[in-house]
């Protein structure tokens, strides 16, 4: 216990109990399937907005081509369903039967190699963790070993993002090309496209993020994460207290490639597709816009930021189908021009002092008080002040 | 309205059976002056109520795509308010839903789930691009729902729940093909087009039929959607000098095509080569400009021109509901037709469900279509002319050719796979 409590403080397990409450109770009793299963979807992008608090708002690290991971997530999973309902029976009126149709099409005749190992759902799920890792290893090695960062590294990491979009698009016999990878019907037999499966696949989603939550919370308290604001704000003086640089921020990096490929995986299990309109430019900006409304140094705010971002959307856009985009833009700019940290900005100025008094008044049942946030933290948004 | 509703639930009750009969015969006889009762057009909870029926509206208006995706929105609303005009569906005023796909896939799907789980609509109008149809198809089919979708397409689908009022491929292409070679004397071909589906199925198609004639594809080339430099394929078309340069360019990167070939002096007004397209409507002009493309010749199934009554009215009131300078394409036309094939699949099925509507359609023919004729294949597409046009600088296309017997739809078509 008092190794959780080492890195849970009582407002992280109050924001956390909220969380989970909104996500479990709350919206499965406010909505029916259909807001719910749009909900998960927004919920699968948070997963890539609490990467983006530990790898920019933390560790100082702008990636302007999160959407890669995502979709490289996305696309593992995609692969395996899409095999799984590309049966000879399913596919009979393709001239070669038992290859995805898209294949079909551009008169692929045989299921290419590195399709062939997505058939097994235990190497999909391997690979939805090993590949956007490694993937992530290699930019992170090549740039951060050779000091490449800030700006140059937001550029580049845009430049990746394209060029995946151009090969995913240009290798449609192979990848679907800008359709996506479409029509998936079923995990092992399972129907995802069953309400009942939606509930489920809904909960299984809402665990995970709670779990990267905590995950992340504990990378955060650590050492690690002291170190990841230390380098964001004086690298040098790290590096000559001797610690090697480029590997947090290579492991930072993989970190949130990872959380990304698991929403991503989640989402095509959810929506029931991938297509390279989440792999892109725009889509990564997206992301990175959620975090900052949300407030990029805290994980819990990026998880209602990317709620709210994509609630507004939604609901701009069926209301005025066709001045939407407007709407959306101005909630950017006053988010940038009213409360620049976000909501979790918000929460810290106004709401945070009253909670800490309410939490405090309740004598602690053991072990040490939290740690407090290290005022490092914050020190690069003046406008929020420590909580404590 | 409650009791006959009671009344049906309780069939077993002999007395109920015998109300029952009489009512239905009541209403039979009604029926020919009085619109029917929701719960009898609607037995699947459609939103239908007794004097108004929801349908929805499904395109981008925002993104890349608005610009193609606009005219099939004011087409689709012209039809429903011409449709009001004259007492709706079965007595029922159309009421639609809008949504934007905002040029975005995943946007489509969510935006069709949300239609026909939410607000029940008895039909959707919508999609373009062939990546939002494909985006949407497992919804329609999961929800059963239907979509009437406009755009001229690869066909190698053919969904219960989709009916396709543009062209598949072998409508748009075959008669084409055969025209150039027989009017033009073109031998040899260069097939050219943007990277996706719809631009290679489409020149598979072409190839074999081109093979099949015993004439020659010299070159075939393909660049990503929205590619502005074409020097280098416009070079090769100079080395090999086609007759027929067969062009499947699609959105933006047109405009730079045609400047580019202009600039690089192939004059398209002269004998050699000619240029055949079956993705440029009169829309895509208005961003090439007429002078761009004079002389180019389109395979398509409509054209603004067309001199017929069914077209002459349908231009002046487009022109009257959306404004003089407007253009009205190809695929602005398929999408008029969605709401009038649907209003006449209703009323043949006498109800707003699905599946009656789906079983209906096949046979539906519309002698009021600005294109002329069309009916409803078995497969869901419909029966069709291919005509040629001439481009001219004015941004019109001047009819030149059609053929003599509407086109049958094949969207699996046999030896061109």
């Amino acid at each position: 216990m008092t190794n959780v409590k080492s890195f849970l403080s009582r407002q992280d397990l109050l924001g956390l109990a909220i969380i989970a409450a909104v996500i479990f109770v709350l919206m499965p009793l406010a909505m029916d399937i259909f807001r719910l299963n749009l909900f998960g979807k927004y919920l699968t992008y948070a997963f890539v907005a609490i990467g983006l608090v530990l790898c920019w708002g933390r560790g100082g690290i702008l990636s302007l081509g999160q959407g890669v991971f995502f979709g490289l997530g996305g696309y593992c999973m995609a692969m395996y369903l899409k095999l799984e309902a590309s049966t000879p029976e399913a596919t009979a009126i393709q001239s070669t039967p038992g290859i995805p149709d898209f294949m079909d099409w551009n008169q692929i005749t045989a299921l290419p190699w590195f399709w062939e190992p997505f058939n097994s759902l235990t190497f999909t799920l391997i690979a939805i963790f090993v590949v956007p890792a490694a993937f992530a290893f290699i930019i992170g090695a090549a740039m951060f070993k050779r000091r490449v960062g800030g700006v140059y590294f937001a550029i580049i990491t845009q430049a990746i993002a394209a060029i995946l979009t151009i090969l995913i698009i240009g290798q449609q016999g192979y990848t679907g090309g800008v359709n996506g990878i479409t029509d998936l019907r079923t995990l092992k037999g399972w129907d995802i496209r069953t309400d009942e499966a939606k509930y489920i696949l809904y909960y299984v989603n809402g665990a995970l993020l709670i779990g990267a939550l905590v995950l992340c919370q504990f990378v955060l308290k650590s050492k690690l994460g002291r170190l990841l604001v230390a380098l964001r704000d004086k690298e040098d003086r790290v590096r000559f207290s001797g610690y090697d640089v480029a590997n947090f921020k290579i492991f930072v990096f993989c970190l949130a490639a990872v959380l990304s490929a698991v929403g991503g995986a989640m989402f095509t299990l959810q929506v029931g597709f991938m297509s390279p309109s989440f792999v892109g430019i725009v889509p990564s900006i997206e992301m990175v816009i959620f975090c900052a409304v949300g407030g990029r140094l805290s994980i819990f705010g990026a998880v209602y930021g990317t709620l709210l971002v994509n609630w507004a959307k939604t609901t701009f856009s069926e209301t005025f189908p066709e001045l939407w985009l407007f709407g959306l833009g101005a909630l950017f700019i006053a988010v940038v021009l009213v409360f620049p940290n976000g909501l979790a900005g918000l929460y810290r100025t106004y709401l945070g002092p009253y909670v800490d008094r309410w939490i405090s008044k309740k004598p602690p049942s053991g072990g040490t008080p939290a740690p407090a946030a290290t005022p490092a933290d914050y020190d690069a948004d003046p406008a929020a002040k420590p909580a404590e | 309205m409650r009791r006959l509703k009671d009344l049906i639930e309780n069939r077993l009750s002999r007395r109920s059976v015998l109300t029952g009969t009489a009512a239905a015969a009541m209403l039979a006889t009604a029926g020919a002056f009085a619109p029917s009762l929701a719960q009898d057009v609607n037995t699947t909870g459609l939103a239908v109520t007794d004097d108004t029926v929801t349908v929805g509206i499904l395109h981008s208006v925002t993104g890349t795509m608005a610009i193609s995706e606009t005219g099939s929105v004011q087409a689709e609303k012209l039809a429903i308010e011409q449709i009001n005009a004259m007492g709706g569906v079965l007595g029922r005023k159309i009421e639609y839903i809008q949504e934007d796909g905002a040029s975005d896939w995943p946007t489509f799907a969510e935006k069709a789930k949300k239609l026909l789980v939410n607000d029940k609509v008895a039909a959707v109008f919508g999609c373009w691009t062939s990546a939002s149809r494909k985006a949407v198809l497992p919804v329609f089919e999961q929800y059963n729902g239907m979509l009437y979708y406009p755009t001229f397409y690869e066909g190698l689908e053919q969904s219960p729940n989709v009916i396709y009022t543009g062209q598949e491929a072998t409508q748009q292409i075959i008669a084409g093909i055969d025209w150039v070679a027989k009017e033009k004397g073109a031998k040899s071909f260069y097939l050219l087009g943007s990277d996706y589906i719809w631009p290679r199925t489409s020149n598979k198609i072409a190839r074999k039929h081109i093979e099949k004639l015993g004439l020659k594809v010299v070159g075939e080339e393909y660049y990503p959607l929205g590619h502005t430099q074409f020097n280098s394929v416009i070079n090769k078309i100079k080395l090999k000098k086609p007759d027929v340069i067969y062009a499947i360019v699609v959105g933006g990167s047109n405009v730079a095509f045609y400047k580019q070939l202009k600039a690089a002096g192939i004059d398209m007004t002269k004998e050699k080569p000619v240029l055949l397209t079956i993705s440029v409507t009169e829309d895509e002009i208005r961003g090439i400009g007429g002078e761009n493309i004079e002389g180019a010749y389109a395979a398509m199934k409509y054209f603004q021109s067309l001199d017929n009554e069914n077209n002459k009215e349908f231009v002046k009131a487009f022109k009257e509901m959306w404004g003089d300078d407007i253009v009205i394409g190809d695929v602005t036309q398929a999408a008029y037709l969605g709401p009038w094939l649907w209003k006449a699949a209703v009323e043949k099925a006498g109800s707003f469900d699905i599946d009656k509507v789906r079983l209906a359609s096949p046979g539906i023919e519309l002698t009021t279509a600005p294109e002329g004729y069309v009916r409803i294949h078995e497969n869901h597409h419909l029966w069709s002319k291919t005509r040629i046009g001439l481009a001219k600088t004015d941004g019109q296309y001047d009819l030149v050719y059609e053929t003599e017997e509407l086109m049958e739809p094949d969207p699996f078509p046999e030896g061109y796979q």
